[in-house]
């Protein structure tokens, strides 16, 4: 088949477009996974619970996009930290087998409740005004809305992966799961701090659910959706890896945006047989430690 | 000697008298909705359609009159192997005599089978192809609401006449939307347009730009969208914003009224698109759809789907009613139902084809701008009326093989 170079650069921005959010939502969990030893299977729930609560914000508030960009991560963020400090501790110590599937039994609850009062086929979320419109690129016409999403998520990337690798309090968290008596022994307060890593996490999904609210329906399945690609970019990228998931997020969205041009069926595979052939070579993940 | 033979016959007598009239009273019906309770048609049928079909045997009066039926509803969840197995499973333990709506195309052929095979009732309102009434027809299957050809007929012939002559299709890649675009496209070749390429997506997508970028770069005038539900909304939703909608016409050729609320006025006024029904018709659709809507969840009017589960199940409790009960013999059933007129204040008078196929007609309706919109749920505004007889397949072109005879 002849290429065509116009729709080819197209195809990879939308990847890139859409890699922004797996890369959002594969970070919060590689945070979690890394600092709490939980599979959080409920990230799609609270992903789907951030667009529910912009789109809350909006119509019982009056608050508008910009506000509950930071206002719902924070919301949805305070319910994972209660989440956390009535379920998820009791069995931080335990097989993470039981993280798991306490977390997805969560998540088919959070869904059930959500579809049962909203139905399954979705609210409407415009796309704020100062993002309306696009800009002709040459090769293809690109929503400034979407730019903005491949901005600021990369912005909020860095941000995190900084925060964890890089300052004081990063440094506390990474001892802490290393060795959490002694961290303890030095006057940290380990468990607190374990709640609010979980709470980061899920702010972290909830923002990727309001940076998704204009382009989607607000759908109670919308997480449901997304979180079975996101956990193969996970696995992909290396469990618990910072810089691995925000990477591989961003590459996997790439790829399927490739294979939409090149074979349209095969756009919900590819990244599963992407997974399996690298934990065919190397099960910890690409950048995964091995442990 | 022939003293005993007259008692023997008298005895063969009764016992046969007695079991013709146990027959004649098995007034017992079992009604099965299966369709998507968790999955992207759940609004547009769902918990919906089976209110229909309770509100059906409600206003049937078989109640009053000492009949028992009952209605229950399943979740085929998208998939043709659940749906077919729960069929199964429901004609094997639950003595079922009828099974109705079936949104999913994929899940409706295989359903399709398996009501054949048991000698059951089969009235799909929810599946969309075509192929119910043409190559898979059956004796026990009536395809009632609407199908492939009435949507592409409807809105390919009337777009394409409209000037819009050249079609790039975005298709949902299952048997509804295979059948969807086949349809469209012959109505549109028969109307002098072309078709300069498709391409087909996984059915519940999030994400459509690469497809609608595709779309754009075909330079075709109309992008037909050849999905349903929620794929169907959140691509209108996403080609407003890569600005598709100022250059090229967007046809949905399958819309709900679920799929216009969930997108909001602003994004769907001026899509034109085919139904067969519309809650705010006439007076009998309204005070119809009053009565739903105060039983529906979140006070939503009837779609098209579910009238249709409605108006089905009813004419099916007609024709038993006919046939003095006995519902277990489905073939014999579907043919009462076919030999009867049908009359109901959602669809009017209509008939059924010897093929199964339901006849009423059609609407070409068009999405109200929101300053047109005065209550909620008025979404729709009429453009043409299509008869009844022109609405659906012509029956010379059918490939069902009742028909050859």
């Amino acid at each position: 088949m002849s290429i065509n170079l116009q729709a080819l650069s197209a195809q990879l921005l939308v990847g890139l477009i859409n890699g922004s959010f797996y890369a959002l939502l594969s970070l919060g969990l590689a945070v979690i996974f890394g600092m709490l030893n939980i599979i959080n299977f409920a990230h799609g729930a609270l992903y789907m619970m951030g667009a529910f609560v912009a789109y809350f914000l909006l119509n019982l508030a009056g608050i508008g996009y910009w506000p509950a960009l930071f206002l719902a991560p924070i919301i949805v963020g305070v319910f994972g930290m209660i989440l956390e400090r009535t379920m998820l501790q009791w069995i931080a110590n335990l097989d993470h087998l039981y993280g798991l599937l306490l977390t997805f039994g969560l998540a088919l609850i959070i869904q059930g409740v959500f579809q049962n009062y909203f139905g399954s086929s979705g609210l409407p979320y415009a796309i704020p005004d100062a993002l309306k419109g696009g800009v002709n690129l040459g090769f293809m016409f690109l929503p400034i809305y979407r730019g903005w999403v491949v901005i600021f998520s990369l912005v909020i990337c860095i941000a995190t992966w900084f925060l964890i690798e890089r300052t004081r309090l990063g440094a506390y968290l990474r001892a802490a799961t290393e060795n959490p008596t002694l961290v303890r022994a030095f006057g940290i307060n380990v468990p607190l701090m374990i709640t609010l890593t979980y709470g980061l996490g899920v702010g972290l999904a909830a923002m990727a659910g309001v940076l998704s609210a204009p382009i989607n329906q607000v759908r109670p399945l919308m997480g449901a959706d997304l979180i079975i690609v996101v956990f193969a970019v996970v696995v992909i990228g290396g469990m618990g890896s910072i810089m691995g998931s925000i990477i591989t997020g961003f590459t996997l969205g790439i790829i399927e945006g490739l294979t939409k041009y090149f074979y349209p069926e095969a756009s919900n595979t590819v990244v599963f047989v992407l997974m399996v052939l690298v934990l065919l070579v190397k099960p910890s993940g690409l950048t995964g430690r091995t442990t | 000697m022939s003293k005993v033979i007259t008692r023997l016959l008298l005895g063969t007598a009764i016992a046969a008298a007695t079991v013709s009239a146990a027959a004649a009273q098995d007034k017992n019906v079992k009604i099965g909705v299966l369709t998507d309770l968790s999955g992207i048609y759940a609004d547009l049928a769902g918990p919906g359609s089976t209110l229909a079909a309770q509100m059906a045997v409600e206003d049937s009066g078989l109640k009053a009159k000492g009949w028992t039926i009952d209605v229950i509803s399943g979740d085929h969840q998208h998939k043709p192997d659940i749906g077919a197995n729960l069929a199964r499973q429901w004609f094997d333990r639950e003595k079922m005599d009828m099974i109705t709506d079936v949104p999913n195309s994929g899940v409706a052929l295989a359903v399709n089978n398996v009501v054949k095979e048991k000698n059951g009732v089969y009235i799909n309102s929810g599946g969309g192809t075509s192929d119910l009434t043409n190559a898979q027809c059956t004796p026990n299957t009536i395809h009632w609401t609407y199908d492939t050809y009435n949507l592409a007929y409807g809105t390919g012939t009337a777009l394409t006449k409209a000037g819009g002559d050249s079609w790039f299709f975005l298709t949902a890649d299952y048997a509804f939307g295979a059948a969807l675009e086949r349809d469209t496209t012959n109505a549109l070749k028969a109307a002098g347009g072309k078709v300069t390429g498709s391409v087909k997506h996984p059915l519940n997508s999030s994400d459509f730009s690469s497809f609608l970028l595709q779309a754009q770069s075909s330079g075709a005038k109309v992008i037909g969208l050849a999905n349903a539900g929620g794929d169907t909304s959140t691509t209108i939703k996403q080609a407003a914003e890569f600005g598709i909608s100022k250059s090229q016409k967007l046809a949905a050729l399958l819309l709900f009224l679920t799929d216009v609320k969930s997108m909001g006025l602003d994004l769907a006024q001026g899509l034109s698109f085919t139904e067969t029904f519309y809650w705010d018709m006439n007076d009998d659709t309204r005070a119809f759809s009053k009565r739903f809507s105060e039983r529906s969840k979140g006070a939503a009017p009837p779609t098209m789907v579910q009238a249709g589960v409605y108006s089905g199940t009813l004419h099916y409790l007609k024709a038993l009613e006919a046939l003095g009960g006995n519902p277990h013999d489905g073939a014999k059933i579907v043919a009462k139902m076919k030999d009867m007129p049908t009359d109901d204040k959602l669809f009017g008078k209509g008939s059924i084809q010897p093929n199964g196929r339901k006849i009423h007609p059609a609407y070409l309706f068009e999405v109200k701008k929101p300053s047109e919109s005065k209550t909620p749920w008025d979404y729709y505004k009429l453009v043409a009326t299509i008869p009844a007889d022109q609405a659906f397949t012509p029956l010379d072109k059918s490939t069902c093989s009742l028909l050859k005879k």
